[in-house]
This record gives C-alpha cells, sequence and structure tokens, in this order.
C-alpha cells in the first residue's frame, strides 16, 4: 500500500504540475545540451578513431625530394616500424571551367600492386584506376561534389607543369583528407582543394619519379615511440632532401579535425554546465518557496510525532522526482538531439560513418548536478524549518507586519492608490522573497543576453578579420620563392591595383617543452592591405628584429613578450633561429606569428625573396585577373577573400560553431521557464492575499494589478543585473568557442541585451496572462479556507 | 527517553512546577505564563479556562511537548519533560499524545481517511482509520477532501485522527471554537466516549465556561497563573450543555 505520505506527496505534486513541468523543461534542456555536445565529443572521436584503424591512416608521414625505391628496406629496418611504403605526391592544378582562379590541388600516387596497406581510400562510387589506363583517376568525393563532378567527367589537370586531361572513374574519401585547405588558406573548402589519385606509375612518370618515391609512410608497432621514428627516418631521408618527418597529428586534416573536435568538447565542458546551473539555482529558488509554503504542514506533521528525517525525506522525494524526471528527460533528448545532428556531422566531417555514441560519463553528470542541486536545495530550507519548534510553524499564519516597511506618507505617497502601495509594500517587507525571483530571472537574462552576445560576436570576428586585419581582395602564392620582381609581373596585370608582397616560412615554433607546427609570416614595413593589430584595432609596427606573435600563438606556447622562441625552418636551408617576442597581436583567424620580411629573408639568407602577395584588384576586372594567373606557372594557387570568407562562415554553421544555434535556443527556453516559475510562484504566495482582496471589494483587474505589478518590478530589476552577468557571461561563453582555428572576440553588444530584455518582458506578459487567466478564475471561498 | 525517568508514588499524568514561558526580549517581553504548579491526573477530562492571552495555548503546547519552558519543570507521569532532546520530545508526541486544534489543520492535499492514516501509519498501536472515523461518525465521507467537508466534519476528521493512535493523552485546544452548537455538541460527546473507552486523559482549552460542565476538573488561567482548580461532583453529559 502506498503510504498517505506518499499519497500526498503525489498529490502535492499534481497540484504545482505546471510550475513541476517547467522545471522539468528547464532541467532537461541543460542536461540535454551536456549530453548532446559531450556525445558528439565521444562519438567524434570514436569515429576518427575506427576510421583512422580500419583505413590504416600512417602514423608518421615523410617529405622528401627523390628518393630511390632502394633506400625503402632501410627505412623498413627502423625500430617500431611495422609497415613502410613509399609513395609519389606532387601538386597540381585543376582548371575548373566555372571557376575563375585555378584551384590548387594535390595529386596521390595508389600501390601499382593494387593492394592498398597505408592511407586506404574510400570508394564512394566507382572503381579504382585500371592498370594501363594512364589517365584514370580518383577524384576526392567533396571536391566532386563541390563541383558537380560525376564518374566519366574529364578534368584538364595541370601537373609538373604541364598539362593533362583526366577520366575520372571513381570518387572517393580518405582519412587523410578530412579537411583540405589550400596552402595558406586558413580555413578548409572542400571546393577550394582537390585531391586525385592515380596509378603510382602515371604520376611517377610525370614528376620524374620512376624508381622514386617522395613520400615515405609509416606504420608503427605497438608501443613505439614516434619522435624515435621521426628522428631516425629524418637521418635515413636526408640525402635525399627530406624535409622533416611529422606524426598523423600534424597532418593539415588532422589538425583541423582536432581542432574541430577540440572545440567542440571545450565548449561542451564550458558551457553547458553554465546552464545546468541557472537550471539549479531556478529549482533551488522554487524548492525553497514550496517548502516555505508548507511551512503549517511541516509544523503539524512534526505534531504529530513525525521525525525531523521522515519530513526532510518526503520534502526530498518530492523535489528528487521533479529532479530526476528533468534529467532523464534530458539525457532522452540529448540522444535524441545527438542522433538528429550526425547527418550534418557526417558530411561536415567527411567521415564516410557516424556512430552517436552518448558518453555515459554526461548521463551521470547530468543527473548528478540536477539530483544534488535539488536536495541542496531542500536542505539548505527544510534545515530553517526544522529549527522551529512545531508550536510555532503551527501558529496560525501570522498577520504580515507591514509596520516596518518604507513610510508611504508625504507627498509621493498621497500620489499613489492603494493597490499601488500595497505593491510596494509587499516588496518591501519581504525584499528577499523578491529578489530571490529576481536573481531567477537575472540568470536567464545572462543566459540569453549572453548567447546572443556570441551570436553578435561571430559576425564581429568575420567583419575584422576581412575588413580590418585582412583588407586584401585575393593573394596569390608561388611555387617556391621568388625574387621580388615577381611582385612587379604581377602590378603589372591590368586592373591589379596594389600589389603587397610577403614572405611565408614553414616553421616549428618552440618555448620550453611547448612547441607549435606553423609558419612565420614575413610582411613588408607598414603594410596596407595585411596587418597585425593591437587589441585597440591599431595596425603594430613590427620591430626590426623579433616576433609579434597572435594572441591565440602565445597562448599555445605560453609565450610573453621577451621570452625567447626557437625557430625550426622547415623549409630551404631549415636553419634553427632563436628569436625574441616583442609583441602580442589580437588575432581573430589561426595562429600565425608575424616578422618583417626583410628580417625574416635575412635569418633564412635568402635575401629578397617572396613566397606571393596579397592584391587588391578592380572589381570589374577581377574575372581576366584571375584567368592571367591561372597561365602563370609560377603560380600555385590564388586565394580570393570572397571564397574565404564564405568558407570561414561555412566552418562556424556546420561545424563546432554551429552549437550556438541549439545553445541560443536552449538559453531562451530556460529564460522563459525561469520566468514563467517566476509569475507561478509570486501568485502561489499571494492568493490568500488576492482572495481578501477580493473579498474586500477589489475588482478583478485591481487584484491582478496587486499581482502582475508586483512581478513587473521584480522583472524590470532583474534586467541590469541580469544584463551585467550576462555581459562577464559572455566571456566565458566566447572562449568555450574559440579554437586555433578561429576566435570568438566577446564585448558589449547593446542589440544582444536589449533583444534579450524585450523577450523577458514578452515572456513576462505571457505568464503574466497565464497567471491572469488562473486569478480571474479563483474561487475566493475555497481559496480562504485552505491553505492554498 | 530512558535517562529522564523519576520515580513517584502518585497517579498523575502531569506534574508541573514553576513553570513560566515569556516571548520576546527587553521592554517588549510578553510574559505568557508566570510559575505555574499543576497537577493533572490520569484519565481525567480536564478543561482549561481563561480569557483570551491568559496563556491557555501556551501551556497546552508545553505540555503537548510542542514547545518549551523559559523555566520550571514539567513531568509526563515517570518523564521528565524537560530533559528530553528534540528527538525525545518527538518520540514523546509520537506514542503518547493526540492534538485537535480550533482549526483543524488538516493536510488539504489528503482525503479524509489519508489524513487519518497519516497517523496510523507512525503510531505503535493505533486503531484502523477506519473505526476512528466511526467513533465520530463520518463513515460515509471517508474518500472527501478536505475542502468538501463542512467545518464540523472536518473537526471531527482532526479528532479521528488523534484519537486514532489510542493516546494516553488528548490535547484539545479550543475545539468547538469554530462550530455551531449542534456540531459542537457531537464533537464533544466523542471526546467525552474516547475519555470512556479509551481511558485517554483529555486536556481541553476553551473559553466557553459551560462546557467546564462535562470536566472531571476545571482549571482557570489568569495572566499567566493558575487562578482556581474546581473538581465537579457530578458532570453534565454533553448532550445537556448548554450552548
Ligand atoms: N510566538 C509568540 N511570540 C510572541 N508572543 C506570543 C507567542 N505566542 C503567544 N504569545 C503571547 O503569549 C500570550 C499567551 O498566548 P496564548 O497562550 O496563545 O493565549 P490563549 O491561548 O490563552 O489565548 C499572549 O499574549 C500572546 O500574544
Ligand atoms: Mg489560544
Amino acid at each position: 500500500m502506498v503510504s498517505p505520505l506518499d499519497r500526498k506527496m503525489l498529490r502535492d505534486l499534481w497540484r504545482i504540475k505546471t510550475q513541476a513541468i517547467a522545471i522539468i523543461l528547464v532541467i532537461a534542456t541543460g542536461v540535454m545540451l551536456q549530453v548532446m555536445m559531450s556525445g558528439l565529443v565521444a562519438s567524434l572521436t570514436e569515429t576518427r578513431r575506427t576510421y583512422y584503424e580500419r583505413n590504416a591512416l600512417a602514423e608518421v608521414i615523410a617529405p622528401a625530394v627523390r628518393v630511390p625505391e632502394t633506400v625503402l628496406g632501410r627505412l623498413a629496418a627502423i625500430p617500431g616500424v611495422a609497415r613502410v611504403s613509399g609513395r609519389v605526391v606532387g601538386s597540381a592544378l585543376i582548371d575548373v571551367p566555372s571557376d575563375p582562379v585555378p584551384i590548387q590541388a594535390q595529386a596521390v600516387g595508389l600501390p601499382e600492386s593494387g593492394v592498398q596497406d597505408q592511407n586506404i581510400v574510400f570508394l564512394t562510387a566507382g572503381r579504382l584506376p585500371a592498370k594501363n589506363h594512364r589517365d584514370e583517376a580518383l577524384l576526392l568525393s567533396g571536391f566532386a561534389a563541390a563541383h558537380g563532378y560525376k564518374i566519366g567527367d574529364r578534368i584538364d589537370v595541370v601537373m609538373n607543369g604541364a598539362q593533362r586531361r583526366i577520366r575520372i572513374v571513381g570518387l572517393a574519401q580518405s582519412p587523410e583528407y578530412l579537411f583540405v585547405a589550400a596552402a595558406g588558406e586558413m580555413v578548409p573548402d572542400p571546393a577550394r582543394y582537390g585531391v586525385i589519385w592515380m596509378r603510382h606509375s602515371s604520376l611517377a612518370s610525370v614528376y620524374d619519379m620512376t624508381g622514386a618515391f617522395n613520400q615515405a609512410l609509416f606504420t608503427l608497432t605497438h608501443g613505439a615511440s614516434e619522435q624515435a621514428v621521426i628522428d631516425a627516418a629524418d637521418r635515413v631521408l636526408k640525402p635525399w632532401g627530406g624535409t622533416g618527418a611529422y606524426g598523423r597529428s600534424d597532418l593539415v586534416s588532422d589538425r583541423f579535425v582536432s581542432e574541430e573536435i577540440g572545440g567542440l568538447r571545450t565548449m561542451s565542458r564550458a558551457v553547458p554546465p553554465l546552464f545546468i546551473a541557472v537550471a539549479a539555482f531556478l529549482l533551488y529558488i522554487v524548492v525553497s518557496r514550496i517548502v516555505q509554503a508548507e511551512r503549517e504542514e511541516i509544523g503539524l506533521l512534526k505534531a504529530f510525532g513525525y521525525t525531523n528525517k521522515e519530513v526532510g525525506v518526503h520534502y526530498t522525494k518530492l523535489l528528487l522526482i521533479i529532479a530526476v524526471a528533468g534529467a532523464a528527460l534530458g539525457c532522452l533528448l540529448g540522444v535524441l538531439a545527438g542522433r538528429a545532428m550526425i547527418p550534418i556531422y557526417t558530411t561536415f566531417y567527411n567521415f564516410p560513418f557516424l556512430v552517436f555514441r552518448p558518453d555515459p560519463a554526461s548521463f551521470a553528470i547530468g543527473a548528478l548536478a540536477s539530483v544534488v542541486s535539488a536536495s541542496a536545495g531542500s536542505v539548505f530550507v527544510l534545515r530553517r524549518i526544522f529549527a522551529l519548534t512545531p508550536s510555532e510553524a503551527m501558529r496560525p499564519p501570522a498577520p504580515a507586519d507591514y509596520s516596518k516597511t518604507v513610510s508611504l506618507k508625504g507627498a509621493v505617497g498621497r500620489l499613489l492608490d492603494q493597490p499601488t502601495r500595497i505593491v510596494l509594500r509587499s516588496l518591501a517587507r519581504s525584499p528577499w522573497r523578491a529578489l530571490g525571483l529576481s536573481a531567477g530571472i537575472a540568470g536567464g537574462m545572462a543566459l540569453a543576453s549572453g548567447m546572443t552576445t556570441i551570436y553578435g560576436a561571430f559576425d564581429r570576428m568575420m567583419n575584422l578579420s576581412f575588413t580590418v586585419i585582412d583588407r586584401s581582395d585575393a593573394t596569390v602564392y608561388f611555387y617556391s620563392p621568388l625574387g621580388e620582381k615577381a611582385a612587379y609581373e604581377l602590378a603589372r596585370i591590368p586592373g591589379v591595383i596594389a600589389v603587397e608582397p610577403f614572405r611565408e616560412v614553414a616553421a616549428t615554433l618552440k618555448l620550453g617543452r611547448k612547441e607549435h607546427r606553423g609558419s612565420v609570416s614575413g610582411m613588408i614595413l607598414d603594410p596596407q592591405m595585411v596587418r597585425a593589430i593591437d587589441d585597440q584595432l591599431a595596425p603594430i609596427h613590427l620591430p626590426d628584429q623579433g616576433l609579434v606573435l597572435s594572441q591565440a600563438l602565445a597562448d599555445i606556447l605560453g609565450a610573453a613578450p621577451g621570452d625567447m622562441l626557437t625557430v625550426d625552418v622547415r623549409e630551404g636551408r631549415q636553419p634553427v633561429l632563436e628569436v625574441p617576442v616583442t609583441q602580442v597581436a589580437s588575432s581573430l583567424i589561426g595562429a600565425p606569428a608575424y616578422m618583417q620580411m626583410q628580417a625574416l629573408n635575412r635569418a633564412m639568407s635568402e635575401p629578397n625573396r617572396i613566397s606571393g602577395a596579397h592584391l587588391r584588384v578592380d572589381a570589374a576586372r577581377a574575372e581576366a585577373i584571375y584567368q592571367r594567373l591561372k597561365d602563370m606557372p609560377t603560380v600555385a594557387g590564388v586565394s580570393v577573400a570572397e571564397n574565404a570568407r564564405a568558407s570561414l562562415q561555412k566552418l562556424m554553421d556546420q561545424g563546432a560553431g554551429s552549437a550556438r544555434y541549439i545553445m541560443g535556443a536552449v538559453a531562451f527556453i530556460i529564460t522563459f521557464g525561469v520566468v514563467y516559475n517566476a509569475a507561478r510562484i509570486a501568485q502561489n504566495e499571494r492568493a490568500r492575499d488576492l482572495a481578501t482582496l477580493r473579498v474586500m471589494g477589489f475588482s478583478k483587474s485591481e487584484t491582478l494589478f496587486v499581482l502582475l505589478g508586483e512581478l513587473g518590478l521584480i522583472t524590470l530589476v532583474a534586467l541590469p543585473v541580469g544584463s551585467l552577468a550576462g555581459y562577464g557571461l559572455s566571456f566565458a561563453i566566447a572562449r568555450g568557442f574559440s579554437s586555433e582555428l578561429y576566435q570568438i572576440p566577446a564585448s558589449f553588444d547593446p542589440f544582444s541585451h536589449g533583444f534579450s530584455a524585450a523577450f523577458i518582458l514578452c515572456a513576462a506578459a505571457i505568464s503574466g496572462l497565464l497567471v491572469a487567466r488562473d486569478v480571474n478564475r479563483m474561487d475566493l471561498v475555497s481559496v480562504l479556507k485552505s491553505r492554498d | 527517553m530512558g535517562g529522564c525517568r523519576v520515580k513517584h508514588k502518585d497517579r498523575l499524568a502531569f506534574v508541573t512546577r514553576g513553570l513560566t514561558k515569556s516571548y520576546g526580549e527587553g521592554r517588549s517581553t510578553v510574559h505568557a505564563l508566570r510559575g505555574v504548579d499543576l497537577d493533572i491526573p490520569e484519565g481525567e477530562i480536564v478543561v482549561m479556562l481563561g480569557a483570551s492571552g491568559s496563556g491557555k495555548s501556551t501551556l497546552l503546547n508545553i505540555l503537548g511537548g510542542l514547545d518549551r519552558p523559559t523555566s520550571g519543570t514539567a513531568r509526563f507521569r515517570d518523564i521528565d519533560m524537560g530533559c528530553l532532546s528534540d528527538e525525545g520530545l518527538t518520540k514523546f508526541r509520537r506514542m503518547h499524545v493526540g492534538f485537535v486544534f480550533q482549526f483543524y489543520n488538516l493536510m488539504p492535499s489528503l482525503t479524509a481517511l489519508e489524513n487519518v492514516e497519516l497517523v496510523t501509519e507512525i503510531a505503535e498501536n493505533p486503531m484502523p482509520a477506519q473505526r476512528a472515523l466511526e467513533l465520530v461518525g463520518l463513515t460515509h465521507r471517508l474518500d472527501h477532501f478536505p475542502s468538501q467537508l463542512s467545518g464540523g466534519e472536518q473537526q471531527r476528521v482532526a479528532i479521528a485522527r488523534a484519537i486514532a493512535k489510542q493516546p494516553d493523552v488528548l490535547f484539545c485546544d479550543e475545539p468547538t471554537g469554530a462550530l455551531d452548537s449542534a456540531t459542537g455538541r457531537a464533537v464533544l460527546e466523542v471526546l467525552d466516549q474516547v475519555n470512556a473507552e479509551l481511558n485517554a486523559t483529555v486536556l481541553m482549552v476553551t473559553h466557553a465556561a459551560n462546557i467546564a460542565g462535562m470536566a472531571h476538573r476545571v482549571i482557570r488561567l489568569v495572566d499567566g497563573q493558575i487562578g482556581r482548580v474546581e473538581v465537579n461532583k457530578t458532570r453534565l453529559p454533553p448532550a445537556e450543555i448548554e450552548w
């Protein structure tokens, strides 16, 4: 038999059902976010691992200029190497007729034997290139999709300076090319970079590699040291122009994937807990109100001889039911939402498959957070109640003492009518009660304004990046560094308005035990197009000596001005430089390091070399300019600002950044729940007073005014407080959304705060209407007779 | 409770000596009780009379273990109540005491039967909840909620709730205060019957002097002190009480 106490609990639950549902939803959305986000992180990590394993992605990659096949034996003999193979990889340009800019690509050799044992491609359509058909090739699926290529299509490709026409016989994905980005491009874009696979023999003849290879792939034995293999491979390949072996995690594609997953992970750790905290706070407020309203019943139970423990357990059960229901619903929704996101992420990450695997820890965290906050809330409140003797708790509800409240005499007082006085007095009488509700609404306001600020911050990041930091229209990259006169050649192209040469040097930057594989950008003195800027958005004058680090890079290395960095250059003579950090620049995309071009070239012992140039062009003649560039044999690629901007936007909207939309929605749901609950609490607590007013002859609207006036004031107080908290919160959220790929700058955004305030006022109005309906229907006799 | 036993030879339910209770501090102190010495024998109906504010409820609350005196001693049978901890007082109420209040104080979310079961649930030797409601003549309203019952019916549920555990002492604070004469008399009859059948000591606070006729003993409180104690030679049956 269900005990009467339990039955009382169930009926109490039923009595507060709308409120309970609102709280359950608030908790559920918070938990949902947690479960979904950490589930996605777990799923992506697991999918990547499985994909790499199934398709035998090499663990060490060693590029070189030209290595005879006979050297493979020595590479295989390196301790810790389980498998090694050599292949030909070359850069190429794809001429896409519809596209004025030549598109950079990589040509990759497939084993002549037809048996792939490392970096196995995943065919999404068609077949592998056949023997003796030297023009057959596979094309990267993402690129094919972006340009509408199908099996059987022919495309023109420039490889090693010669134009060839190849035939697409299959479309493929590869764990090596989950994300592709052209050289110098910060943001991956499947349309801007192609990969073609051809038989080894076909490529060998094109790139003069017959009997040789220019890239070795290694799979290691279990437990082998990656660094040891890298060092050994570098030693073996040194005579053959080895440019430095690197591990899987330095693979361009893997770095993007890691950044994206890392971004999601940071976010899933930073943001959902904030949401759950607000939900928990709300639960606490509601719980304390429910318990407070039961004061009399608690006294009564104690008078019968129920122990504090029994009473405590009774109320805790009630709260736990709400908390557990919220957590359970949240887990369920989280799994469903995670499942719904799978297709988006599978496409975005170019995984051939993706299994949503919820993270069990997130269930536990979500459940625990809500349960703990519910019990903490009840313990906190019950403790005060327990301290009362039963006789005190039982005393008929003491007539409220209004004697100590605000004096409403004098000129101001005369202006106020009776209902207004009631509103003011009741607020003044129990300011803590009102402040509790205000704090709840402020929490909602903080979430809502914090999240909308992030929306604005994404746009701000885009605008700053493309109008303040990089103001060029296009950037040209050469195959290899050229003399300065190459810049004049670019300037002579009709329609080119300005040319700003730069030197970009691949390098590993090290400070202590931290290191970053990236590059150093050499810039002309006082550049006009691409600039390093400080946090006031003013251009930084680059020093004659030393490096200016972007904030992102300074964070990675833990570097500050004055630190001496080791710059391990990965091209040319591969010098190792010691360079001081002179300043930290604010950057929004990537993690660049800036240096004066002159100084960089001097350090490289390669005077007057440039890697490419930023251009400003006449928009009307842009097409013709890009056509000219396409035909220049020295040009490895052209990146058009407009395209770069579009791919960044896409990245932010489909990658980790897309979580902001879900979070925004959740923030607003929670906010509405908070406001609605505040209204309900106010109504419940005032029911007796409101009924008494009606009995005394106040009209319905006058009575409502008392309730809604109070609610209105509580909301108005909450807005500025919440706005302030939201401002602080936006920095925490922005940090969660920032990664090495891009950094989100938080700042005060009046629109976001105005919008959120408007939303809360609307929510308050709607809640007010819902509550008003109940107040108007109130049965006076029953309200006065019974406690509620 | 074991440690709080005292030896005695009388047949008294309650003994108090020098009981005081004051509320507040300084100039605004209210002395609700100013030294109450009182003996209440087992098995009697004791009516406590006094003007409003004379300290009746305060005394009742202290004897019932709902509150503690500021000074003085109170003894229930062989238990020194002042020595009891909060848990001890809780246990005392659970084992020995039933309460009936002026405003019924039923749980609004429980039916009549469930309100009674609330107590039988935790009592050591309760009668069936149904039987308690039968005693107060409410067998036909078992499944009604308090909001569906009249004031007298609610009070009878409250009495059923109080007697269901077969208490040694029944405390009633103005049990008929909110009732008309007919229902009031019915309630008094139930109390009389409980006293006779269960042999429970009944301590009833009222300001209606005529109710005193049904008591074995009448105690008058004046300004927080015992004014006069009368023992009725002949008791009136509740039905004959003038209202
Ligand atoms: N919790 C309390 N705080 C302050 N004064 C109290 C409290 N409880 C009772 N009193 C005061 O003690 C006196 C006696 O109260 P009470 O025992 O309730 O009187 P009665 O029941 O005889 O009407 C009254 O003056 C009352 O105002
Ligand atoms: Mg009283």
